[in-house]
């Protein structure tokens, strides 16, 4: 009895500073425990991590599950991330808890940092039946970095019945369209929508409709001259005319401004043709983003995603080896990920030359305007090139800034940062 | 046996003497390991860790990488001092911080002062006006920017204003003139100044009421000459922390602004654009932790000065 006294002591002492511990751990496991997307494989099967950001139509996710459990040769987990998915994904790919694949879109950075690794084995054999501009976009120093898995051309829809009642024909020029846009203005009703800050993503269009472009084939800048300063006034011009819709609850990359009747047109990808045709029916057109002038050029960005290998992944060729199986081998995926949801142009020209849902109607002219006026991204403009370029666009367009005087800003910037990359 | 027996003698004296003797103290020690341990490991791993880290990134050029090999020296820092972009977060830093501290101080003081006044249900008022610190910044910037203040017929703010027949307004995209600044303002006040209120409260509870009763005998009238000349003087430790509180706080400003206005270059406070540089697509995470670095010691020679010129923490 006696000797217990000391026993019990200890033993409360040795329960509490045990329970002490294991909450201490438990808070640790509970903070540190972040959740990679990857379990460990069943069956002795390798486990790997796909990322994807989230498409906005239904069904989506499911499909991309359904494609991850029918691989028979790895167990793959799929991570779906709404929201911000670049910066999640850049943090992923700072370590190996990352994705083992993921989808993106190819910088230089990426390649020069190591976070990527070259396809060209497993693209090799098929590469010819690939859109020429979705393998350029994808190639650094002649290696291909991704396979492109669907291509999404960005235009403006127009309402054909607004602008028949308004005694109007699809603009033809980028004054035609600031014009269209003011007489499609209603006082419930925008003419023009093109997002929420003012239309940075018509960035591109707009240089490339005065025959500009972000960098030369030699790699400098070409974004700086009078003819695109003229191009982004325009933009200028556009956000005063009061004809451009802001402060929208959804962005321009959402079909719903269009569908709810808050503007007559809209900047927006293919992928929105289902559900804004669900809503209109016939009574929908795309046009390019009208050239600036006779010299100028109607202009489509061919945007889209693109499957890369992590360099930081551990099973580096089982993961190859998935993104050849899902991304060349299996068609009907492809086919269903292209055309069931949202439209997709799909990248493989045996697979596009099939797909009826986009040989009629808008769907059919957005496909025929970007084979003829599709400007692709260039792996060399880099993120960073990027944010210059949206500040730029921001003070001319928001804060009616001279282009002549902002442009030579970004120009330096994307200047310093070309030396950096290229030497 | 005799010896346990004694010993517990001797403990149970020390204990009468309200002192409790060796295994007191060890059981202090343990108690306080198991009430700060986690906290302080917690602190140690998510807080200190990361700082070092920084402070090791800021002199190496790390794009893309958390390990970098490349030794830069000073070159982030002065990078990020020479950065227009970065001084011009600052700006609207200071811009932010005019707007939101004086005017926290003054509603959050008013609120408290009515609130204390209020006879009955006292403590539902206090709860009422104290919930909205529980939202989530997040949350609230949603709410502000999708139902109150969007630029649409329906939102909100529009809902009212087209009752007098003024057009929409597109609050969060018009930089002129600079509308943004509104919902900005005053989702960082709904959110914030009940906490504000709560410290107040607090401070007018500790205020001694014979102060109070000997004005009265002296003549002093009630309202404005009792505020100025005793309760506001009275209140001067806790309106110093409600300032340099405030002042911290309006510094770490992110969460409204990524979420109501993304990271534009006219409404970017220096987190948003730090978080752009370093942990957004451009991913240069040596400039952008010598940018936070930056950013700490400013907040820390403001708040030294500000404590310094106010006298935090003295007797009052």
């Amino acid at each position: 009895m006696t000797s217990h006294h000391p026993t019990a002591f200890m033993s409360r002492r040795g329960f509490l500073r045990g329970a002490g511990g294991v909450a201490a751990l438990g808070i640790l496991a509970a903070a540190c425990g972040s959740n990679t997307g990857r379990s460990p494989g069943g069956n002795g099967k390798v486990a790997l991590a796909q990322w994807y950001h989230q498409y906005g139509e239904a069904g989506t996710k499911e499909a991309a599950l359904r494609y991850a459990k029918a691989y028979p040769d790895a167990s793959v987990t799929v991570q779906w991330t709404p929201g911000d998915y670049g910066s999640k994904l850049a943090s992923g790919l700072l370590s190996d808890k990352g994705p083992d694949v993921f989808e993106s879109q190819l910088n230089i950075a990426m390649v020069q940092s190591k976070q990527v690794v070259a396809l060209d084995d497993i693209m090799e054999d098929v590469k010819d039946d690939f859109n020429e501009n979705d393998i350029t976009t994808n190639t650094v120093d002649g290696k291909i970095y991704g396979v492109r898995m669907i291509d999404d051309p960005q235009l403006i829809y127009y309402r054909k019945s607004l602008l028949d009642k308004a005694g109007l024909k699809p603009p033809t020029t980028v004054d035609d369209l600031i014009e269209t846009a003011k007489a499609l203005t209603t006082d419930k009703m925008k003419g023009i929508f093109v997002g929420n800050d003012g239309g940075l993503a018509l960035g591109g269009p707009a240089l490339w409709s005065s025959g500009g472009s972000f960098l030369t084939p030699e790699r400098s800048p070409n974004f700086a001259g009078p003819r695109a300063a003229q191009a982004f006034s325009k933009l200028r011009e556009l956000h005063t005319s009061k004809a451009l819709l802001l402060g929208a609850p959804t962005d321009w990359w959402d079909p719903g401004a269009l569908i709810n009747e808050l503007a007559a047109m809209q900047w927006i990808g293919l992928w929105a043709m289902p559900a804004i045709q669900k809503k209109f029916g016939d009574d929908i057109g795309v046009i390019a983003f009208p050239k600036l002038d006779a010299q100028g050029k109607d202009a489509v960005y061919s945007g889209g995603w693109t499957q890369f290998v992590s360099a930081k992944s551990k099973n580096v060729e089982a993961a190859k080896k998935f993104v050849r199986w899902l991304w060349i081998d299996k068609a009907e995926f492809q086919e269903d990920w292209c055309l069931s949801y949202g439209f997709h142009i799909p990248p493989r020209k045996s697979l596009a030359a099939k797909a009826s849902k986009l040989q009629a109607g808008p769907a059919a002219d957005a496909v025929r305007l970007a084979a003829d006026y599709g400007n692709t991204d260039n792996p060399a403009w880099t993120p960073k090139m990027g944010s210059a370029f949206g500040d730029m666009l921001t003070n001319v367009i928001k804060k009616g800034a001279d282009p002549a005087t902002e442009l030579p800003k970004a120009e330096k910037t994307v200047q310093t940062e070309l030396d950096r990359l290229f030497g | 046996m005799s010896t346990v027996a004694e010993s517990s003698a001797a403990e149970s004296r020390a204990s009468a003497a309200g002192r409790p003797a060796r295994k007191g103290i060890r059981g202090t020690n343990l108690a306080f390991w198991i009430f700060v341990g986690p906290f302080t490991l917690g602190l140690l791993i998510f807080a200190y860790v990361p700082i070092v880290w920084s402070l090791f990134l800021s002199f190496f050029d790390a794009r893309n990488t958390v390990t970098p090999t490349d030794f830069v020296g000073l070159q982030n820092y002065v990078d990020m001092l020479t950065d227009p972009d970065f001084l011009s977060s600052m700006v609207t830093f200071t811009v932010f911080a005019i707007f939101i501290v004086p005017l926290t101080f003054a509603l959050s003081l008013a609120l408290a002062l009515l609130v204390n006044q209020v006879r009955v249900a006292r403590a539902f008022f206090r709860s009422v006006f104290f919930l909205p610190t529980a939202c989530s910044y997040v949350v609230a910037s949603l709410i502000w920017k999708l139902s109150i203040f969007n630029g649409v017929r329906f939102g909100l703010a529009n809902t009212v204003l087209g009752w007098f027949g003024i057009e929409n307004i597109a609050w969060l995209s018009t930089v002129d003139p600079p509308w943004y600044w509104i919902p900005l303002v005053t989702v960082r006040l709904w959110l914030q100044l009940g906490f504000y209120m709560i410290l107040f409260i607090a401070g007018l509870q500790r205020i001694p009421t014979e102060l109070y009763e000997a004005a009265y005998v002296d003549g002093a009238k009630p309202g404005w000459q009792i505020f100025r000349f005793i309760t506001f003087p009275q209140l001067r430790a806790t309106s110093v922390a409600v300032l340099i509180l405030n002042l911290i706080a309006a510094y770490q400003a992110f969460d409204e602004f990524y979420n109501l206005v993304g990271n534009v270059n006219y409404a970017r406070p220096p987190l948003v654009y730090l978080y752009g540089v370093s942990l957004g697509s451009i991913q240069d995470l040596g400039r952008g932790s010598a940018g936070a670095l930056i950013l700490a010691v400013i907040i820390m020679i403001v708040t030294l000065v500000q404590s310094r010129i106010f006298g935090f923490g003295k007797a009052e």
